[in-house]
């Protein structure tokens, strides 16, 4: 059944983005990869909604792909800003914690 | 007993302002949030929200009175056409307007909110809304450039809102709602200006006195209901608290007489203190230090009368708990009867205008208590109604007399005298209200406490008629002091333009006569003389402006004319008051009254043969009827015993206008030496002095001798025991705060505090090392978190 392909490619795309937000030190490169997490539940959402045969997922998933949007656009506006200030976008130069 | 069939059935009329009474408070209601709220923003300060408020509150009482009075004359009219068929004579019962919502529940019980439009509510309502409207108006300019002139027009606005709102309690839950709220802004408002200690104690004296008295209230509340509940949820389907249940409950034969008696006692406790009868009246003249038009609306015509409506709403309770009908004195009465002449002596003693009106409405409200304890309900609750209007005009007018003619103070005897010429409109106002107080003969107070008066005597309480005619009599005397000292003789202090050395010898224009027309002269010259040689003479004393003196003259009209709503003497087509808000003492069928709608039905009674002998609370009523008021009887009026309360109002106002004169100007002709000036009158006033002339001096022996002594030792009493006990339990109640500070406060309770910020601290340390700020750490945790998540899920759901 092609459900079956469609969910094992979502879960490698969720575990690649997994992967990405914990080893990347970019964080240009950690938003990407909540866009493939993002992108992956996107992925399993129209392979259920195929299956059961009715439209609700594809309205989830347009929803989601609204969100996704936004998001990005508000982190990649961070990124920018914090760009400006420090010159850099690693994210293990940012903290400014003690513990 | 009735005969068993009913003979006609009437449509009582209703309409869109009785159903919707209940909105009548919300307004003012709404307007305290947006004064509270955008007040301070607004143009106007947010005043306008409360003037717009009280106008229409005042429009929707007015309508909703002209639809009961529609509905009355409907249910009247039919009544007179069955009884012109043979049918029978007495006032149909005119069921009230009652409309109940469930407020909140708890254990069982329900405690509703809604209405209870009947006479009594609705003239209470137009009463309130009125006057609140005036003084809202008044107050625009009597407090403009006030500190807190938001915040006053707050607490008058939200004061409004609660006593429209106890107005048309239909139950005592919804009564006592509107009774606090009141209290409380009776405090802010005594204490508005609180930077001054002496205003802050008042009203700190005023809240904690009338606290006092509220424990009866709850008390009371809690016998009645736990008594009345399961009578009144069997037979009426309402609860304990609803008023036409008790009503009927106390007035069914079936409920318990010692529950009926203390009920009516713990209730009648909570109007002592609301209504500053003796001995919890000490409040009231304290209130005084609040704002002018705060005394004019709640300490004399409006919140104050609230016991006195507690016991006309409730009066089945108080009539069979005090045995009212069958007693010539209970509680009720000894109370009112001593209030009466207490306050009207204390009254001689002041130097404070306000406070001799302070004591004037003590004494006016023991008037009201006195008519209802002894079952001239209607005389009393007439009495509130006009009494409301001439005594806010005359609070009104001590204002502007502040405000425009002595500099902002009070004192009679210093700051005062003379102002009749400079403020003609405030004195003219201000002697229609104070002759339609002391109860001349076409003045609204005459036809009020007369019949209280008469009725009181009618049913058997002699004694207290006595005290009744006396009260008269000094109300008539001490108001004629008070209006000769503002207003007449010589101007003295700041009413003769002096702001600055109270001291200032009037050498120029001593030699003042008795004559007032040639004292008026005096001091004319006197304020000339003034005018010429002193730089603020524009600060002198001049007529208040248009917004303090039209609401005085509109309330001076109705001083003069609101007494024709229940004209007696003229006959029974003048008692509209009676017609209007007396309820009627008919047996009514049990379920046709609480359960009333919208254009019900009401079943007249079968005719009777013979005369009505027995009726509500002589006869208990018969199972499946119910009464909702007692057969109270109605003095037959009587120019003659009329005429003997007018001559003792008349020998006070003259008897006290010549004292007056001799007193107060002799003192000043014994500066210069002239004693012989007396002899020197002009013309028909030498007549008239002379022939009162052994009057006037058995009124200065006996005033001297007997009244000042007595009056001050009344005054005595009052400062040192009664305030004595109070001040003894201010104390006790420091102890024993002091005690729960150090113990309770400081350990248990910061103990507490203490502990838990420990514990916060220490949860927060072993979480710190979570906190790295590592996007990445904070990224693991979330997946480990939401991984552990799924597995958990996938576990459960196997």
């Amino acid at each position: 059944m092609l459900t079956a392909q469609f969910l094992l490619l979502g879960a490698v795309l969720f575990c690649i983005g997994v992967y990405g937000v914990l080893a990347r030190k970019n964080a240009v490169m950690v938003l990407m990869s909540i866009e493939l997490i993002l992108n992956s539940v996107n992925l399993n959402l129209l392979a259920f909604s195929v299956r059961h045969g009715s439209v609700d997922g594809n309205t989830f998933a347009l929803y989601i792909i609204a969100i996704a949007a936004a998001e990005v656009g508000v982190g990649l506006a961070m990124v920018l800003l914090i760009y400006r200030n420090r010159r850099t976008i690693a994210l293990d130069d940012l903290s400014e914690m003690k513990g | 007993m009735l005969a068993a069939e009913a003979t006609a059935e009437v449509h009582a009329s209703s309409g869109w302002f009785l159903e919707h009474a209940w909105v009548i408070p919300i307004i003012p209601a709404v307007a305290f949030a947006l004064i509270i709220f955008f007040g301070k923003k607004m143009p106007m300060k947010g005043s306008e929200f409360g003037v717009a408020s009280m106008l229409a509150s005042l429009v929707l009482a007015v309508g909703a009175a002209w639809q009961w009075i529609q509905r009355v004359d409907g249910v009247a009219g039919a009544a007179h056409s069955a009884a012109e068929e043979g049918a029978h004579h007495a006032a149909p019962f005119v069921g009230p307007i009652i409309r109940e919502w469930t407020w909140w529940q708890s254990g069982g019980f329900e405690f509703g909110i809604g209405q209870h439009i009947d006479g009594l509510a609705l003239t209470l309502l137009v009463v309130v809304a009125f006057i609140s409207s005036l003084v809202q108006i008044y107050s625009l300019e009597y407090l403009r450039g006030d500190r807190r002139y938001t915040h006053f027009f707050a607490a008058l606005t939200l004061f409004s809102a609660g006593m429209l709102c106890m107005v048309l309690a239909p139950n005592m839950v919804q009564l006592i709602l509107g009774w606090e709220i009141m209290g409380l802004c009776s405090f802010m408002l005594i204490g508005h200006w609180w930077e001054e200690e002496a205003n802050s104690r008042a009203a700190l004296k005023a809240f904690f006195t009338v606290r006092v008295g509220d424990m009866g209230l709850l008390i009371g509340t809690g016998i009645l209901f736990f008594s009345a509940n399961s009578w009144t949820q069997e037979h009426l389907g309402v609860s304990g608290f609803n008023i036409s249940g008790l009503s009927a409950w106390a007035m069914s034969g079936a409920a318990s007489q010692s529950a009926l008696t203390w009920g009516a006692v713990a209730l009648f406790v909570a109007c002592i203190g609301k209504s500053g009868q003796f001995p919890l009246h000490t409040w009231l003249p304290d209130a005084m230090a609040g704002p002018t038009p705060v005394s004019s609306l709640l300490h004399s015509s409006t919140m104050v009368v609230a016991g006195v409506f507690l016991v006309g709403r409730l009066y089945p309770v108080f009539w069979e708990g005090m045995k009212i009908g069958d007693t010539n004195i209970n509680f009720i009465v000894l109370i009112g009867g001593i209030t009466i002449v207490i306050a009207a002596l204390l009254a001689f003693v002041q130097h404070d205008i306000k406070k001799v009106l302070a004591y004037s409405t003590v004494s006016q409200l023991g008037y009201m208590m006195l008519g209802l304890g002894a079952g001239a309900w209607l005389p009393a609750i007439f009495h509130i109604f006009t009494h409301a209007f001439f005594k806010a005009c005359l609070f009104l007018a001590a204002g502007s007399v502040s405000h425009s003619g002595s500099h902002h103070s009070f004192d009679m005897k210093k700051d005062m005298g003379g102002l009749a010429k400079k403020m003609p409109v405030t004195a003219t106002t201000w002697i229609i209200s104070t002759l339609a107080l002391a109860g001349v003969f076409p003045l609204a107070g005459f036809f009020s406490k007369d019949e209280i008066i008469d009725n009181v005597g009618h049913n058997g309480y002699n004694a207290f008629m006595i005290v009744g005619l006396s009260g008269a009599f000094l109300t008539a005397a001490y108001m004629t002091r008070a209006t000769y000292l503002t207003f007449f003789g010589e101007a003295r202090g700041a009413a003769a333009g002096e702001h600055h050395d109270e001291h200032a010898a009037h050498d120029a224009h001593t030699d003042h006569g008795v004559h007032d027309a040639h004292v008026g002269h005096d001091t004319h010259a006197a304020h000339d003389d003034h005018d010429a040689h002193a730089a603020h003479g524009d600060h002198g004393p001049h007529e208040s402006p248009k917004l303090i003196t039209v609401p005085l003259m509109i309330l001076a009209a109705l001083a003069l004319v609101a007494g024709l709503a229940n004209a007696t003497p003229f006959g029974s087509n003048w008692e509209r008051f009676k017609k209007y808000v007396e309820p009627s003492s008919e047996y009514v069928v049990a379920e046709s009254a609480v359960a009333s709608g919208p254009g019900e039905s009401i079943v007249l009674p079968a005719a009777e043969e013979g005369e009505k002998k027995e009726g509500c609370a002589v006869v208990a009523p018969e199972e499946g009827k119910v009464c909702y008021f007692p057969t109270v009887s109605h003095a037959k009026f009587k120019w003659s015993k009329a005429a003997l309360s007018l001559v003792i109002v008349a020998f006070g106002l003259i008897s006290s206008w010549l004292f007056c004169v001799q007193y107060y100007t002799r003192r000043n002709r014994r500066l210069v030496g002239l004693t012989e000036r007396n002899v020197v009158l002009r013309g028909g006033y030498k007549v008239l002095w002379n022939k009162y002339y052994l009057d006037a001096l058995y009124e200065k022996v006996i005033v001297r001798a007997v009244a000042y002594p007595i009056s001050r030792a009344a005054y005595w009493f009052n400062q040192n025991v009664l305030d004595g006990i109070v001040n003894a339990a201010g104390k006790i109640s420091r102890r024993v705060a002091g005690w729960v500070y150090r113990n309770i406060d400081q350990r248990v309770v910061d103990g507490a505090v203490n502990g838990s910020g420990a514990a916060a601290r220490g949860t927060g340390g072993a979480l710190r090392p979570v906190q790295s700020g590592k996007v990445n750490q904070y990224g693991a945790l979330l997946f480990a978190a939401a991984a552990i998540g799924a597995l958990i899920l996938v576990i459960i759901n196997t």
